[in-house]
């Protein structure tokens, strides 16, 4: 199936009830080595992006991720405000003003909502940060979409792709954000970001499957 | 968990309505989360203008008003605030000569504070944003986001505010900010945890015979933990890492802080072992502020902030001020 406006909106909605089922766990890894916010703003900045969503009634699959962002960033607050609302706004507009895209422009877009949260957070794979769990995702997306797989595939690959991500973040020490004052005491954990970036990428392969 | 709240999601609206309330000095616009002076920006003044997560009262809300801050943006608990709101506070503090951000050094609130000032820069209004990094407690290095912006971030509102109510432009006022920040050092140690109203429970566990070393001010985990000890001991401890990070000599300003959980009577406390050990390093107390300044929610513990004064400093320092927190000579 093809990404357009539908798919893109059921994305936002998905990661919206995964990131409010899964909340207190998210909170839980935050505790432990950051402040203990990371499932209330992330529930908080999903449910506005959703509700952003609603209010500008969006034509386009990349009209969808930038009012997400904007709704993102206007709400959430902390580093996961910007960084998530960013991503989104740069997903959205490399998708440009296409009714409906395949796997490498989508590719092309998780990508560039990469580089947006690299350039913004300053954080490089390996410092335990969401990036840990984005990169090897979208890793693992383009090399499927540039083999011609479908949607479906790549996001799956995507998602599995981010959850070994994620897991690989428990044994490193933090580099980045709030964790990295832990210094040896981060080792352990699983990172939050990553967690949160994991539960929205496992979202998209579900709504396009 | 038992609080003094409504409900967890009404701390921060409830907590603006009572500053309203209590402090007609302020205006308080409950849509957009700003605390701002009621008489409105000074015209010609260079606005000061200071936000971050809730939970730190008086930090910052209580520092507006004359002398220090000309707004502040609230965010929720131990969360930064969003760039509107940090724009819209930015508006209500500009008259005409610019704007400083006063931002303690964490991503959120640099990133959110950023943002901010590109949108201020999009409605013409000239933002100088300074960063506050004075916890001792983080090695700044490329393996950290760096030292965090603690205690000192107390001193830079006050000091800077005075220098702008005196009339400085806006590059001298960053310039002695960025001063003030430089030679301030702070080292904070918690005896238990606060609780965050929406998790319910408290950041971190102690047990009754430990410490965290090396807090920081949203209630994560410290640098290492130990053993708890006489309050003589927690007060050297504190200040022997200040002073082997900046030795202490001359004329000194020291905050000796609550995290909002612990009562004045073992503050005093500290403070007499603090004013020991500065003596004993032929160092002088030159001004002091004991009490809840900077906190924690319902933390148990201190900070002990200490910075180098000279002569413009002390000057800056008792330049009249009147906010809910700070007052005198007005």
């Amino acid at each position: 199936m093809a990404f357009d406006t539908a798919t893109a909106t059921a994305w936002i909605t998905a990661a919206e009830a995964a990131v409010k089922a899964d909340e207190a766990r998210l909170t839980g890894l935050d505790a432990a080595i950051g402040d203990g916010d990371h499932g209330a703003n992330m529930a908080r900045g999903l449910s506005a992006a959703l509700t952003n969503i609603a209010e500008k009634a969006p034509t386009t699959p990349g009209d969808v991720l930038v009012s997400a962002g904007r709704g993102i960033v206007a709400k959430t607050g902390g580093a996961s405000g910007p960084l998530y609302g960013s991503a989104f706004r740069r997903a959205g507009k490399a998708l440009g003003d296409a009714a409906s895209v395949e796997a490498p422009e989508l590719g092309a877009a998780l990508e560039a909502a990469l580089t947006a949260i690299k350039e913004l957070g300053g954080a490089n794979e390996g410092d335990k940060t969401m990036i840990d769990a984005l990169a090897p995702a979208v890793a693992a997306f383009q090399a499927i979409a540039a083999d011609g797989g479908p949607i479906a595939m790549a996001a799956a690959a995507a998602a599995d792709a981010a959850e070994q991500g994620l897991a690989a973040t428990i044994p490193l020490q933090a580099r980045k954000g709030r964790a990295s004052y832990l210094g040896p005491r981060s080792v352990g954990h699983e990172d939050p970001g990553a967690a949160s970036t994991t539960l929205i990428l496992r979202a998209l392969a579900e709504v396009t499957a | 968990m038992k609080k003094l709240i409504n409900s967890p999601d009404s701390v921060i609206a409830d907590a603006l309505r009572g500053m309203a309330a209590a402090h007609p000095s302020l205006a308080v616009d409950l849509e957009n989360r700003v605390v701002s002076r009621a008489g409105g920006a000074t015209q010609g003044k260079v606005g000061l203008v200071s936000g971050g997560g809730s939970g730190h009262e008086p930090l910052h809300g209580g520092y507006v008003g004359y002398g220090m801050l000309d707004a502040a943006a609230p965010g929720e608990v131990y969360t930064s605030p969003v760039p509107d709101q940090i724009l819209a506070a930015t508006k209500a503090a500009d008259g005409g000569a610019g704007v400083l951000h006063i931002v303690k050094n964490y991503t959120g609130d640099v990133l959110n504070f950023r943002m901010a000032a590109e949108l201020a820069d999009d409605d013409d209004i000239r933002v100088v944003s300074v960063v506050t990094n004075d916890d001792a407690a983080v090695e700044d290095s490329t393996y950290t986001a760096g030292r965090r912006g603690v205690g000192g971030t107390v001193f830079v509102e006050k000091i800077a505010g005075a220098a702008a109510e005196e009339g400085a432009d806006l590059d001298t006022v960053a310039g002695i900010a960025t001063h003030v920040n430089e030679v301030t050092r702070s080292f904070a140690i918690a005896l238990h945890a606060g609780t965050v109203p929406a998790a319910g429970k408290p950041g971190f566990d102690l047990a009754d015979d430990e410490v965290e070393l090396g807090v920081g001010i949203h209630g994560e985990p410290g640098r290492e933990r130990g053993s708890m000890a006489p309050v003589h001991d927690l007060v050297g401890y504190s200040l022997d890492v200040i002073h082997a990070d900046r030795p202490l000599s001359g004329d000194l300003l020291v905050m000796l802080n609550g995290q909002g959980g612990t009562p004045l009577i073992e503050l005093y406390g500290a403070f007499a072992e603090a004013a020991a050990w500065i003596e004993g390093h032929g160092a002088r107390v030159a001004r002091s502020l004991v009490g809840n300044y900077i906190t924690s929610l319902d933390q148990q513990g201190f900070s002990i902030s200490v910075l180098a004064l000279d002569d413009d400093l002390l000057r800056l320092w008792d330049a009249p001020v009147a906010t809910p927190a700070l007052r005198w000579g007005r």
